[in-house]
């Protein structure tokens, strides 16, 4: 007997909620589709009945749609989750990808490519019949990309680490092209792959996308995987380890050329490592100062009670300097004098995060 | 009677809130404030404490072969914005919080 999945869509505005109805009944899997205009009412609602999917909208009175699903992640942890908002922010996307939502979508964009949605919607109602998962926060990466591929679908994958934003095209099922940071191809992809978290979200496909990346997706994941474990691995032989050394080396100097930046000196706690400098032969003092004045600010703060220290900034006629202090390792960064000032915090914080990744 | 005595003890019990300072401070080589903008009732030590930890980082960054004209510590709450004078600093004190006046 053909399973026959039950739809809760959840939001205030009762003039949608009937076109959601409409539309969402027409699905060839002809779910049934169930309507809610406030978070508590389709919280009663999936106590008493097992819903397959939640669309949910994020912009409610009283209880908002970020608060009804980080509880429905913890009650109904097997329930499929959409947002379906008009708010097109950064920040909510994100949060609501943090609560490992399946899918994003703007109330604009859904009326534009409705088809696109209502396929997105099919897949998501039928990959339980397919045996299929789409656990967000639990898969990795390799799980992600695989599973796109596998299922020969055809979209661009946005995924964001801290500030750094990476995308990859993947056009009926093969992994097109790749970008991260200004490096495109394979290059990017195996950038992107050492990442160890972050979040994703699926784009609309790009097919004029120019192809960068030729090889089948298998043998670049198994590479990328290797070079990974060969990273991790202290085992490895020394020439090995040199050549891996060398080649992090000279990316971390092409990074730094590629910014902007006149030198960067990371500078681990006490007693967690020696410093490391590129861009300067003054790594001792430079490091003494940036430990030092970390230091002395955080101290300051605690004593005057002006919270924790967010970054040092100076200045003199040859270079500014932008100091992030950390917990374990605090970064210097030098720039030239002609940089934008306002800007030097947002470009020191994505320099450091590329260069730990 | 007894009720209020309970509320006023409780009141003082507790550490008083001390507002963030705002304004500027001259300060000399020294470390002795010469002249300053920021109200009275904000304690005079924390604003020496301020001047010679401002000296400090950049007596330190000379000592490192960087001089610097201008530092700026940014906490949650205060902005610390030093000019090195001659030996001595001129500091503006900007509290970041929401009724504060935004500097320019």
């Amino acid at each position: 007997m053909e399973i026959k999945h039950k739809i809760l869509v959840l939001d205030d505005d009762a003039d949608w909620l009937a076109l959601s109805r409409e539309i969402f009944s027409q699905l060839p899997s002809k779910p049934e589709v169930r309507t809610a205009s406030s978070g508590a009412r389709a919280l009663a609602m999936m106590e008493n009945e097992q819903f397959r999917l939640l669309i949910c909208d994020l912009k409610m009175p009283r209880m908002d749609g970020l608060q009804v699903l980080s509880i429905v992640r913890r009650r109904f942890p097997e329930l499929r989750t959409i947002v379906l908002s008009g708010l097109e922010d950064e920040e909510f996307r994100s949060r609501a990808y943090a609560l490992g939502v399946d899918l994003f979508w703007l109330k604009l964009d859904m009326q534009r490519n409705t088809k696109m949605f209502l396929d997105c919607l099919e897949s998501l109602l039928g990959r339980d019949a397919e045996g299929g998962f789409r656990g967000i926060q639990s898969k990795s990466l390799m799980d992600i990309i695989q599973m796109e591929c596998l299922s020969r679908s055809s979209t661009v994958l946005r995924i964001t680490r801290g500030p750094l934003v990476a995308k990859m095209w993947i056009q009926n099922g093969e992994l097109i092209d790749a970008e991260v940071e200004g490096a495109r191809g394979e290059a990017a992809f195996r950038r992107i792959f050492a990442w160890k978290s972050g979040t994703f979200e699926n784009l609309p496909p790009e097919p004029g996308r120019e192809r960068t990346i030729t090889k089948p997706v298998n043998a670049l994941l198994l590479e990328s995987a290797q070079a990974t474990d060969e990273h991790e691995n202290p085992s490895a032989t020394p020439e090995s380890l040199e050549d891996a050394g060398h080649r992090k080396m000279v990316w971390k100097l092409a990074l730094l050329t590629r910014e902007g930046a006149d030198f960067v000196v990371a500078v681990p706690a006490e007693g967690r490592g020696e410093p490391e400098a590129l861009g300067t032969q003054a790594t001792e003092p430079l490091s003494a100062w940036t430990r030092r004045t970390a230091e002395i600010a955080r101290k300051l703060g605690d004593k005057i009670e002006a919270g924790p220290l967010s970054h040092v900034a100076g200045h003199n006629l040859e270079k500014q300097l932008l100091l992030l202090p950390r917990a374990n390792k605090s970064v210097l960064v030098g720039w030239p004098p002609t940089a934008a000032a306002g800007q030097l915090l947002e470009q020191s914080k994505k320099l450091v995060a590329s260069w730990d990744s | 009677m007894g009720f209020l005595k309970k509320i006023t003890q409780l009141f003082s019990a507790r550490p008083a809130i001390r507002q963030l300072p705002f304004g500027s401070v001259a300060i000399d080589r020294n470390g002795q404030i010469v002249t300053s903008t920021v109200s009275s009732a904000y304690p005079p030590e924390l604003l020496r404490e301020i001047g010679r930890d401002v000296l400090a980082i950049f007596r330190e960054a000379r000592e490192a072969q960087m001089p610097l004209a201008e530092v700026s510590l940014h906490f949650a709450s205060l902005r610390i914005t030093a000019r090195e004078l001659r030996g001595g600093a001129l500091i503006f004190l900007f509290p970041q919080t929401g009724l504060s006046p935004l500097p320019n």
